[in-house]
């Protein structure tokens, strides 16, 4: 499958371009309050030395830069990029750049808020904290932002089957759209969360607000946020790392299969997240496990077909034996930087799914609930291979868009490798202080780990330590990272006597069924509604008919409610 | 789909369904239980912990900004506490190590889970949801003393 080249117009080179770049920019900003937190916990500082403000403050910051504003601004771009690329048609630049406004705008507005210490209340912003209403108006900005790009690519997706009956769609469509179908599905609720309930109790319309309804919805949402992250991911795996290792696609009905998979099991899952919650019956907790084990099975179609690509790769590349394909894969190609990127995540993800099987089941999550084993897993899931592939594909986004070359490149391929080894440290330590009960979204350095406290922890001392260590080598790599961006983006362009054009490494499938039935969304769409129907009437009937009280705002500085 | 996809996909299924019949057997034969939706509790306000039988507690235990009410809670070795969480403001955490006991403290809603404690010593909780600016000073503990002593709570020294 070459799909070759395709020219792009100015106006969506130009919008591409700054997709990738402010939200690096605004990822920094989040790395940097990530390194903070890891001084925070361990006691070395207590109260930053540049922003200002607490632990909270920061780790606000963090979470919603990087976890919401980074992906969803990186997702945007690589559909932006990949769809009208695969389907040789050009973006309607205008709905394009309306979609692009309304993201900065919304995350700008947050940002702003959020630096202004108004809006301390976790990237999960549970009610009865409240935050200013600018926060919750930029987040549903940033999401309205991503719909419209979302639904520039609809009509261009349905011209195209209309003008090709009877031939598959390119995997990189039917990935973007599966990302696109999963958020749009899951931003629904939390649009509900925002607008009915949140927004208008923060503006003091209405007084109260249901905690456990509001925490539902949010979680309705929260779980296939997840999904989000991943399948951009997921879709660089399958078209891209092949083809860069000079190999094929193990199985093209593996790659459509797994992306079916997950528009029906992404959503009917949330409560996972919410075992140790009141309100709603273990009955159906235990339900939406189940789904989560069958969201699981994806996954581990995706870890066989993606290796049996690269043992393939390797073979064709003269490895030997039953492991020796293992060692000719382009590891330290420089020429094929971005291989390290996918393969290093690849790794990561690993221990991010395994840890991912133990959250998720059940009684289990009585162990590692809320402790400090969730960041330390969710740091080898989003903080893994998200963040490596969305971070190697915003440097080959850029090289293609700005027509710039990747400026040093030895240092560039060495990132992933460098970040892999600080993610190892971090989050080992993260997860071993856990399953002792430390918590999360603690700042332990003003108690726990101060040795001068009443409730000093010793036995946590370590774990806590640790993730200092590899906090900082997590940031060397995304400092090393950043200065090769923007040597990238600053570069003198490559000199072509024609407008550049841009292309993508786009895998070819070894073997290539026809797959008649994978090759519609409606009917896997539809068993998605019906599943999540089934699944979410029981959980939002306990939670109405169990709780009692509304609740007043509440800021995290005072126990005394705001009204 | 060729021999090995099919055994990878195979192999993929009877593993996640061996991971299920591992969470089956821990509910059931085990009885290690999530916490459920209860509606036989009245609303409560304030803490209390008494004797509901001859080795058996009831606690109602009140989270609010920033501590658990009790924060101290003393009872002999061997009891087994029937224990209902509710927060008093904002969303908070209650976990206690080396138990199965995990809960979130929201409020509007009453949490409950059963524990029993069969080892003499003191069991540290700590809140694990942010609940604003003094969220890490929120914690307390469970000593469980040795036979004859009495049951007693207290604010934490």
């Amino acid at each position: 499958m070459n799909l070759g080249t395709f020219q792009f117009s100015n106006s969506a080179k130009k919008l591409n371009s700054l997709l990738i770049i402010i939200p690096m920019v605004l990822l920094f900003i989040g790395v940097y309050g990530g390194l903070m937190q890891t001084l925070f916990r361990a006691g070395i500082i207590q109260s930053d030395p540049f922003m200002g403000g607490d632990y909270y403050k920061g780790l606000t910051i963090h979470g919603v830069l990087n976890a919401i504003v980074f992906t969803t601004f990186f997702a945007v771009a690589l559909g932006n990029a990949l769809i009208p690329y695969s389907l040789k048609m050009n973006l309607n630049t205008k709905v394009a750049w309306t979609s692009g406004i309304l993201m900065l705008v919304g995350s700008i507005m947050a940002g702003v808020v959020m630096l202004m210490g108004e809006a301390t209340v976790l990237y999960t912003f549970y009610p009865p904290l409240k935050a200013h209403p600018l926060f919750y108006v930029g987040l549903t900005l940033l999401v309205v932002g991503s719909w419209v790009a979302f639904f520039n690519w609809i009509p261009m997706y349905l011209k195209w089957r209309r003008e090709n009956p009877g031939e598959k769609t390119p995997l990189t469509v039917v990935g973007m759209f599966t990302t696109f179908i999963v958020w749009l599905i899951a931003t629904i609720s939390v649009a509900v969360e925002i607008l009915f309930m949140l927004l208008p109790w923060s503006l003091g319309l209405i007084d109260e607000v249901n905690v456990m309804l509001a925490r539902t919805l949010f979680w309705f949402f929260g779980h296939p946020l997840v999904y989000f992250w991943l399948l951009p991911a997921y879709v660089m795996y399958y078209s891209f790392m092949p083809k860069l290792a000079d190999g094929k696609l193990y199985s093209d009905m593996a790659g459509r299969l797994v992306f079916m998979m997950f528009v029906v099991f992404s959503v009917p899952v949330g409560t996972h997240h919410q075992y140790m919650d009141p309100a709603i019956g273990s009955q159906w907790k235990l339900i939406h496990g189940i789904f989560t084990f069958a969201v699981a099975l994806p996954s581990l179609i995706t870890a066989f077909t993606l290796a049996a690509s690269l043992e393939y790769a390797g073979r064709q590349r003269g490895g030997k034996g039953l492991f020796g394909w293992i060692t000719k894969l382009p590891y330290f190609d420089k020429e094929k930087w971005f291989f390290s990127y996918l393969i290093s995540g690849l790794i990561i993800f690993i221990f991010g799914g395994i840890s991912g099987i133990v959250n998720a089941s059940y009684q289990m999550n009585t162990a590692v609930h809320n402790t400090a084993w969730v960041p330390g897993h969710f740091h080898l899931t989003v903080a893994g291979p998200v963040l490596l592939a969305f971070l190697g594909g915003s440097m080959y986004l850029i090289h293609q868009f700005m027509g710039k070359p990747v400026k040093m490149k030895g240092w560039t391929l060495s990132v992933p490798y460098i970040y892999t080894i600080g993610v190892s440290i971090f989050s080992w330590g993260l997860m071993r202080g856990g399953l002792l009960g430390m918590p999360r979204r603690t700042n332990t350095g003003a108690s726990y780990a101060n040795p001068e406290s009443v409730l000093y922890q010793p036995d946590w001392m370590p774990y806590i330590d640790i993730t200092v260590i590899g906090g900082i080598i997590m940031f060397l790599a995304i400092v090393i990272f950043v200065v090769a961006f923007f040597a990238t983006v600053f570069a003198r362009s490559e000199v072509t006597a024609e407008e550049p054009k841009v292309t993508f490494p786009i895998t070819a499938p070894l073997h290539n069924e026809p797959s008649l039935w994978l090759r519609n969304f409606k009917p896997f769409i539809i068993i998605a509604i019906i599943l999540i129907v089934l699944s979410y009437t029981p959980v939002i009937y306990d939670v109405l008919q169990s709780t009692y009280d509304g609740s007043l705002p509440y800021s995290p500085n005072s126990p005394v409610p705001l009204r | 789909m060729d021999k090995s996809e099919k055994m990878a996909l195979s192999l993929s299924g009877m593993l996640l369904i061996l991971f299920f019949g591992a969470i089956m057997y821990a509910a059931v034969v085990e009885d290690i239980q999530v916490p459920t939706c209860i509606t036989d509790m009245e609303p409560f306000t304030s803490d209390t912990l008494f004797q509901s039988g001859p080795e058996t507690y009831e606690l109602q235990m009140v989270a609010r900004m920033w501590a658990f009410q009790p924060s101290t809670v003393r009872l002999p070795v061997g009891s087994t506490v029937d224990m209902y969480l509710t927060s008093q403001d904002i969303t908070h955490g209650f976990m206690i190590e080396n138990k199965n006991v995990n809960l979130m403290a929201v409020p509007g809603a009453v949490n409950y889970i059963q524990v029993t404690f069969d080892e003499p010593g003191e069991y540290f909780f700590a809140c694990h949801e942010f609940c604003g600016a003094a969220h890490h000073t929120m914690a307390g503990r469970i000593i469980i003393e040795e036979e004859g002593a009495g049951t007693q709570m207290g604010a934490l020294q």
